[in-house]
């Protein structure tokens, strides 16, 4: 990505932040009938799913993680799809790779070696994920430090408290330092939507990281008990179209948590181009955070190719 | 397309849903079908038939036969016997029906979706999403009504064999809403579809016959205009209940006025979409989405006249058009079409006329470049700006996905613009501020609001409108009474009695020597007015004359409609003070209760205690409908909806009332309390024989605080002022106690207003519901 598409961010301007509306039925009724509205099917079905894998931040955020694991998703992520697959589909092997690994700070390094001299980003959660409760000096030594180790795109948590309490002043400083921490690599905010008081919240959060300079807000950290829901995304797309809109800046937009289903995955592209168009459909403004998300896409795409019902044991593993 | 270049287009590519089982039925049936009369499939004597196609391709599916005379005579008889069966049979037999039937739609859900989308040309995915789930709901829903009919509705049974006609933009749907609660209520039935999709009608008729309902009990005869009319005229029909347009609504009302027989019209609509400043703007034009563009308009509560608010016009537009740019228009049959097919080329023509009629009169016409098939019946979605209330198409219903848009400044006026229609079926309005919403909510006069949200539906809130959308409910509790009628009074409803003949002038005024000569005047505005004509008339009794009254003309009508029209605050003065009032009236009443009863003694003859107790029940009667005031409770619906949905029951707003000449000041006061106690403005023709009790009550109005304009009182010759009052297009429902009901009815049609033919002995619940209408507010909520 260049480094002129980026977001510039704006001034904070809390007059537009204090006359956001938004109705969650209205939203939750659009959301429910998005995914009928929007059906893709066929080839057309199996395009899109592997266009879903471009888009995958492959993620493993666990406690027992090793650089052996990370390798192994590394790799994965470099080659998600058997070559015969793509070769019956007549696309080069290097057609298909996720966009990023997504890991925490101390495999940074190691996703960052293996993934080196290919397209795959490396990706790190960071400040203090997934709860943010660090002091702020760690959190931008924490990002500067993984952006050392190889890091391109950084995940960071928003304080939610400043979100409850509608501070979105220390809200936008906060997002402001990381950017400048962040350098070259891309920013993306999570705002721990599952863990706000409302959608109008959402809203208002994802306009404030935008003034603040996001690359991409990104809907959960797949810590907390609700992820990323339709209604949210509406909301969230919707901001971006209106901070678009207004300032000429193109923000991405990441669902992340609980998408497993290719299925989901292809909602999820019908809803960025329904609400955003096909531009906001592409890797540099759209990622899925997801881990077993590719596993139930390389069945459904054997499946579209044999006729018959694929088995996991017959997909490389992660 | 091969998938390497999807992958760079990232197209959205058909999504196309399978005809095959559909393909299959009609093969098997047609391809000419016949009609079910007695649960036998019939075809018509004449050999008559007409064909019917599919609009989104123009191919042919079959051929539909055209109901006679013959025909639906024999429907008619079918139903007749099967009454007495049906309508006896338990409730909870009623219910196994209904409940089988629901059942067997839910299991035919597909088929009945792709036959309603190759007949009519709606998307599959709306007739697989909405149509056939509401459907399948609304049989359920009424299964229950069967079940409960005796518990929840004593002293009522079946009105009779209805006769129905229905619409072709929701073909299976509105047969649904017409059929179900009849069944119910143990009507049986004659059902015309229309004759554009007459087809999944053909298949709900196998339904029936698959579950084993008793021939006769449904009766589906397919045809055009000349069989509907065959129906709504048929002698042996003791209901009619029609949706459609207005102008066919006006045709049937005429038709069954003076007859006898039950009616329920749901007409036409121009249902206001409101949006204000502080609304969630996208989701608002999402709804729009759905408020216009659901069934590509052609829904009679299509949310069709747009209201921005001017602070937000600009912003609102640009997204709108956008928005409007990325529907799909094409093959219904795809399941990610957002329009299909309108109906016929004859409706896509009308659609195009006012649309260039629009243009003409100065209109800005603008339509997205979506690309439209180039075989079959299409119309792009459309929207108009730069119009004003003046401009033809914000006042005609277009019937198709047309949008006409116009601003306003602050609530007041969103309120005034909303109300600017002949009719009230709908209305849509956005705000996140729960002031705002509730009071416009409040204020518009039509039976559907819906609060951010459009176009919701449940078999538990009646539908209907106010004005020139015609009368009656389905759905709901509310949407029962329509098919029933109270069993003790059928007899004294044919008892009217009526007004007796203009009496001589000849005899001299026998005026008492010790009192003053009174002049009644008309009563109007509050003040005691002079006849227009300047002329008087003198009220006689056994023994000669007993005073003397104004004799009203239409001038008088004009002018009491005016002034009860201005009353319109009496709607919402709260029940309290309205009660207040009343029981003040019946004080003042009695204190001059000797006097009354002396009057009511020398114009009717009673003797002096029968005319005390008429005076004495006035009294009680005043304090029965005071006592009502405030306890006529609307309800809370129980939906499928997240949400409240507020079943509010409100005055008509101005109601004529005819009153007959028995028991002068009782009768009178029976007709007129109860509609002012729900806070209707009422213009009261008191019997034209004895009408001295009435006009005796201005001093007691007076005195009373009732606001002026709220009762107004108009004397004379009936024959020479009820025509003017009946036609009145001020006048939102009539009250018919004395007279020829067919001609207040036939005068009715100008405005579709509501006409009761009063049943003194009514219940006093059926008093009130004859002084309402029910208005649905849906409120959903969420954070």
């Amino acid at each position: 990505m260049a480094a002129e598409s980026r977001n510039r961010g704006t001034t904070l301007d809390l007059e537009l932040i204090n006359s956001i509306h938004i109705n969650r039925s209205a939203l939750e009724r659009r959301a429910g009938s998005l995914p009928k509205r929007r059906a893709v099917k066929s080839d057309w079905q199996v395009a899109w799913m592997l266009h879903a894998i471009r888009c995958i931040d492959l993620t493993t955020l666990a406690g027992d993680d090793t650089p052996g694991r990370v390798l192994r998703i590394s790799q994965k992520a470099i080659r998600p799809i058997r070559s015969d697959l793509l070769s019956a589909l007549d696309l080069d092997v290097d057609t298909i790779h996720c966009a990023s690994v997504c890991v925490y700070h101390n495999m940074v390094e190691t996703v960052a070696k293996s993934v080196q001299g290919s397209p795959v980003g490396t990706c790190a959660v960071s400040t203090g994920f997934p709860a943010g409760h660090i002091p702020h000096h760690q959190k931008l030594e924490q990002i500067e430090a993984s952006v050392a180790d190889g890091a391109t795109e950084i995940d960071i948590v928003v304080s939610r408290s400043n979100v409850l309490r509608n501070d979105w002043q220390a809200l936008y400083d906060e997002v402001k330092d990381f950017r400048q921490s962040c350098g070259d690599a891309h920013l993306k905010t999570i705002l721990a939507t599952g863990e706000l008081a409302s959608l109008k919240q959402v809203a208002q959060a994802s306009q404030v990281c935008m003034m603040a300079g996001a690359d991409f807000i990104k809907t959960s950290t797949g810590k907390e008990s609700v992820n990323a829901t339709l209604p949210v995304g509406l909301v969230m797309a919707r901001a971006i179209r209106d901070f678009y809109e207004r300032t000429g800046n193109k923000v991405g937009f990441k669902p992340a948590g609980g998408i497993a289903k290719a299925k989901d995955a292809v909602t999820w592209l019908a809803m960025m181009k329904e609400e955003l168009g096909e531009e906001w459909m592409r890797p540099n403004l759209f990622r899925i955070g997801a881990s077993s998300l590719l596993g139930d896409i390389e069945r459904q795409l054997e499946f579209h190719l044999s006729g018959h019902y694929s088995a996991a044991n017959r997909h490389p593993m992660a | 397309m091969a998938v390497k270049e999807i992958l760079e287009s990232l197209d959205w590519g058909p999504a196309p849903e399978s005809d095959k089982f559909a393909r299959e039925w009609l093969d098997q049936h047609g391809p000419s079908f016949g009609m079910y009369i007695n649960g036998k499939w019939v075809t018509p004597e004449s050999g008559e038939n007409f064909e019917s196609f599919n609009p989104a391709t123009g191919e042919l599916l079959g051929t539909i036969s055209q109901a006679g005379e013959s025909e639906v005579n024999s429907a008619v008889a079918a139903a007749r016997d099967a009454l007495p069966s049906w309508s006896s049979s338990p409730g909870h037999v009623r219910a196994r029906y209904l409940y089988a039937i629901a059942r067997q739609v839910q299991k035919h859900h597909r088929l009945l979706a792709v036959i309603e989308t190759l007949d009519n040309g709606k998307p599959i995915r709306e007739t697989r999403d909405a149509d056939v789930p509401l459907v399948a709901r609304h049989f359920y829903h009424h299964a229950g009504w069967a079940q409960l009919f005796d518990e929840t509705f004593p002293g009522f049974g079946p009105v009779g064999v209805c006769g129905q006609v229905i619409p072709w933009n929701f073909p299976l749907l509105m047969l649904a809403w017409k059929i179900a609660p009849a069944l119910a209520a143990g009507n049986t039935v004659v059902l015309k579809p229309a004759e554009f999709t007459s087809i999944s009608a053909l298949v709900f008729a196998e339904i029936c016959n698959s579950v084993g309902l008793p021939p006769g009990v449904v009766n589906i005869v397919t045809g055009d205009g000349k069989t509907g009319a065959l129906i709504t005229e048929h002698s042996d029909i003791d209901k009619v209940a029609f949706t459609g347009s207005t102008e066919v609504g006006r045709i049937i009302r005429k038709a069954t006025a003076g007859s006898g027989k039950g009616l329920t019209l749901e007409l036409g609509g121009k249902s206001p979409f409101i949006v204000f400043e502080d609304a969630d703007i996208d989701s608002a034009i999402e709804g729009l989405v759905n408020a216009i563009w659901f069934n590509q308009g052609q829904v009679c509560c299509a949310g069709s006249r747009l209201l921005v608010q001017e602070s937000i016009s600009e912003r609102f537009h640009e997204k709108l058009r956008s928005r409007m740019a990325k529907l799909r228009v094409g093959n219904p049959m795809n399941k990610a079409i957002d329009m299909g097919a309108i109906v016929d080329e004859s409706q896509r023509e009308t659609i195009e006329d006012l649309c260039k009629l629009g243009c003409d009169e100065g209109g800005d016409m603008w339509q997205p470049s979506t690309e439209l098939p180039e075989q079959g019946c299409f119309f792009p979605p459309t929207l108009f700006t730069n119009v004003s209330p003046s401009s033809t198409i914000v006042q005609e219903e277009v019937f198709g996905p047309v949008l006409v848009s116009l601003t306003f400044r602050n609530h007041k006026e969103a309120i005034s613009l909303a109300n600017n229609t002949r009719y009230g079926l709908a209305g849509s309005v956005w705000s996140q501020d729960i002031d705002t919403a509730l009071e416009v909510a409040r204020s518009i006069r039509a039976g559907a609001i819906w609060v951010n949200c459009t176009n919701q539906f449940d078999a538990n809130a009646g539908f209907g409108g106010y004005r020139e959308s015609g009368f009656g409910r389905e759905g709901g509790r509310e949407g029962m009474y329509a098919y029933m009628r109270p069993l003790s009074n059928e007899t004294n409803t044919e008892k009217m009695v009526d007004s007796g003949e203009q009496k001589s002038i000849s005899n001299p005024p026998t005026n008492d020597a010790e009192t003053v000569d009174r002049t009644a005047k008309m009563y109007i505005g509050g003040k005691q007015k002079r006849p227009d004509g300047g002329y008087t008339m003198d009220v006689t009794g056994p023994s000669g004359t007993v005073g003397q009254v104004g004799r009203g003309n239409r001038k008088d009508i004009r002018d009491a409609v005016e002034a009860a029209s201005g009353a319109t605050k009496w709607a919402t003065t709260n029940a309290h003070t309205r009660s207040q009032i009343l029981y003040y009236i019946a004080e003042n009443l009695e204190q001059r209760s000797a006097e009354f009863a002396r009057r009511i003694s020398a114009m009717t003859g009673l003797n002096t205690d029968d005319a005390e107790s008429e005076v004495a029940d006035a009294v009680s009667e005043w304090f029965r409908w005071a006592a009502w005031a405030d306890k006529y409770d609307g309800a809370v619906h129980e939906t499928t909806m997240h949400g409240l949905v507020l079943a509010l029951n409100e005055p008509l707003g101005v109601v004529g009332v005819i009153c007959g000449d028995e028991r002068p000041l009782c009768g009178f006061t029976r007709l007129v309390a109860p509609l002012i106690a729900m806070g209707n403005s009422v213009i009261a023709v008191p019997s034209q024989s004895n009408p001295l009790a009435a006009t005796d009550l201005y001093q007691v109005l007076e005195t009373s605080d009732l606001p002026d304009g709220v009762l107004n009182i108009v004397t004379g010759i009936h024959s020479e002022f009820v025509p003017a009052l009946s036609a009145h297009d001020g006048v939102d429902s009539m009250w018919v106690g004395a007279g020829d009901v067919d001609e207040v009815q036939i005068a009715s049609v100008s405005n579709m207003k509501r006409v009761w033919k009063v049943n003194m002995d009514a219940s006093g619940e059926e008093f009130l519901r004859q002084s309402t209408h029910v208005k649905n507010i849906w409120l959903p909520h969420g954070v």
